[in-house]
């Protein structure tokens, strides 16, 4: 592999391209119009124009991005996280160029793409699922009779989701059809898919993931993480390890997550998502996303590997080069996502140019951006600006520590999630891990409190 | 009559209806009731609703469908009946 086509932006284009740099390859990075002057686009050696802003006609349109892969001579395509990332037929086409993806199998994005038939490979495997509809709300069907049988309240979600988007929580029958209507269309607009499905909503349920590498034949998981920290179904600060889970629990998690990737062949990176409600001691398995997540970072904090390096060699035909005992967490890692975003205006977007950017430093903090003074924060792409992960030796000093770099970052030009942030790690809810996933939303007028 | 124009705060990409191939929220000429839906507006992958503040008639759109709208932007202009 020696020219690696990054088919992304933001943060995450930067970052894949960081690890590509490592490895001795060459990159080439697919920008819209507007992204020409963009941090990832300086750092990349080769860009292409693939079309205008609107993510639909640029980073979503599969035809321009496999033409522009074509054009490239490129060995192989790293996708990101969202956009095309878990488009089965866009990796079909990549791999019919004779290119290399880097992700699982076109079969394998299908299988755990399709919600239903991801049930079905869980509970085929051992893993507890949840209640819910079976795969994807008709347009001819009842969609009351649907949410009757499931049971309220409910959540509503794209059938072709991942990373949030589409999902909607409806308490009571009357406020169906609007959010089903708005549920569509975000799933339309992120995924160019407005199927939808429904699933039970559990309270005070924490989100919990595991991380696994496979080969095709074997494989490992990497620990857990916990997302519990969620804004609208948008994860705020993610940690691992998980705090106060059972040791029983925690395994059969693992456990579970690597035998239901085994049962489909998985080869690359995935992300196998639970619910742990902690009332009645069970987990339940809610999907499984078959890319790099956004939050993967704080995995590579407390295990030392590289996932990107890993994605990349297992795509180039390597074998993995861990066992499951060479794998060792050491102390406690949390991620604090950066979004240009005003939590005084309900989180109101952002968007704008970077007058001056300073991210944190020192001991155990690492900063996964992509910006720098001068950037534009364009309104037609996700809020994310910029992640800081932190890691020490246990989690009240990583806390600690979050906190502290979080007072080093310092971004003028557009409103950010800073300081809320501050006030979510300092809340003791937080500190004493009895947080859930909809902590953030009840607690809301607290936290826009400042800090002490 | 008066004319009242229905104004976005936010930037970015207006929808005449809430998703692809359905039917739009309001078609030119049809009467809307003061918080009706008339669109929505996407940013960062947000979706807002855009709602008219007036009852009246819905006389024209002053975006196209899928345009780009900057903050304070027309998005309509409703015809009371006073």
């Amino acid at each position: 592999m020696r020219r690696l086509f990054v088919a992304n932006r933001g943060e995450i284009a930067a970052r894949i391209i960081r690890t590509a740099h490592e490895m001795g390859m060459e990159t080439v990075l697919a920008i819209s119009e507007v992204d020409r002057d963009s941090f990832a686009a300086q750092m990349s050696d080769l860009v292409t124009v693939i079309g205008p802003a609107q993510a639909r006609q640029s980073y979503l349109n599969r035809q321009a991005l496999v033409e522009a892969v074509a054009a490239s001579a490129a060995d192989a395509v790293h996708p990101g996280y969202g956009f095309l990332s878990e488009d089965a037929e866009f990796a079909c086409q990549i791999i019919d160029l004779g290119v290399t993806w880097v992700g699982p199998s076109p079969e394998a994005i299908e299988l755990m793409g399709n919600k239903a038939a991801a049930r079905a490979a869980a509970q085929r495997a051992g893993v507890p699922i949840v209640a819910g509809s079976n795969g994807a709300v008709g347009p001819d069907e009842d969609i009351h009779a649907v949410a009757e049988a499931v049971g309220y309240p409910l959540l509503i979600k794209a059938s072709a989701g991942g990373g949030g988007r589409g999902i909607r929580l409806v308490r009571s029958p009357e406020q169906l059809d609007e959010e089903a209507h708005l549920a569509a269309a975000e799933a339309g607009a992120a995924f160019g898919d407005s199927a939808i499905y429904l699933e039970r909503f559990i309270s005070n349920a924490r989100h919990v993931e595991v991380q696994i590498l496979g080969d095709g034949t074997d494989v490992v998981h990497l620990f857990d993480r916990d997302c519990s920290l969620q804004r609208r179904q948008q994860k705020v600060v993610e940690e691992t390890p998980a705090p106060d889970i059972p040791d029983d629990l925690r395994r059969r998690m693992l456990d579970s997550a690597v035998e239901l990737a085994r049962s489909c062949r998985y080869q690359g990176a995935g992300t196998v998502e639970f619910l742990y409600d902690a009332e009645r001691g069970d987990i339940c398995f809610i999907e499984m996303n078959t890319r790099l997540q956004v939050e993967h970072p704080i995995t590579e904090m407390v295990t030392g590997i590289d996932l990107v390096r890993e994605q990349l060699l297992i795509a180039g035909g390597d074998k993995l080069r861990y066992r499951q005992a060479d794998i060792i967490t050491s102390g406690h890692a949390i991620e604090m996502r950066i979004n240009a975003e005003n939590p005084e205006l309900e989180f109101m977007p952002s968007p704008g140019t970077l007058t001056h950017v300073q991210w944190p430093g020192g001991p155990g903090v690492r900063t996964d951006a992509g910006v720098v003074t001068g950037s534009a924060i364009s309104p037609y792409y996700d809020s994310l600006i910029a992640k800081i992960i932190v890691w020490d030796s246990d989690r009240p000093h990583a806390i600690s520590r979050a906190i502290r770099a979080l007072s080093e970052t310092h971004i003028e030009g557009v409103d950010t999630t800073t300081k809320y942030l501050q006030s979510v790690l300092h809340h003791p809810v937080v500190r004493a891990a009895r947080h859930h996933t909809k902590f953030l939303e009840s607690s809301a007028a607290e936290l826009l409190q400042e800090a002490p | 009559m008066a004319q009242h124009e229905v104004i976005t705060p936010l930037p970015g990409v207006f929808y005449r209806s809430p998703g692809p191939g359905k039917p739009p929220y309001v078609t030119e000429g049809q009467r809307v009731e003061a918080g009706q839906t008339v669109g929505l507006v996407e940013i960062m992958k947000q979706f807002s609703e855009i709602r008219t503040t007036v009852a009246g008639v819905l006389a024209s759109f002053a975006v196209a469908d899928n345009g780009d709208v900057s903050p304070g932007a027309v998005i309509a202009v409703v015809e009371d009946e006073q």
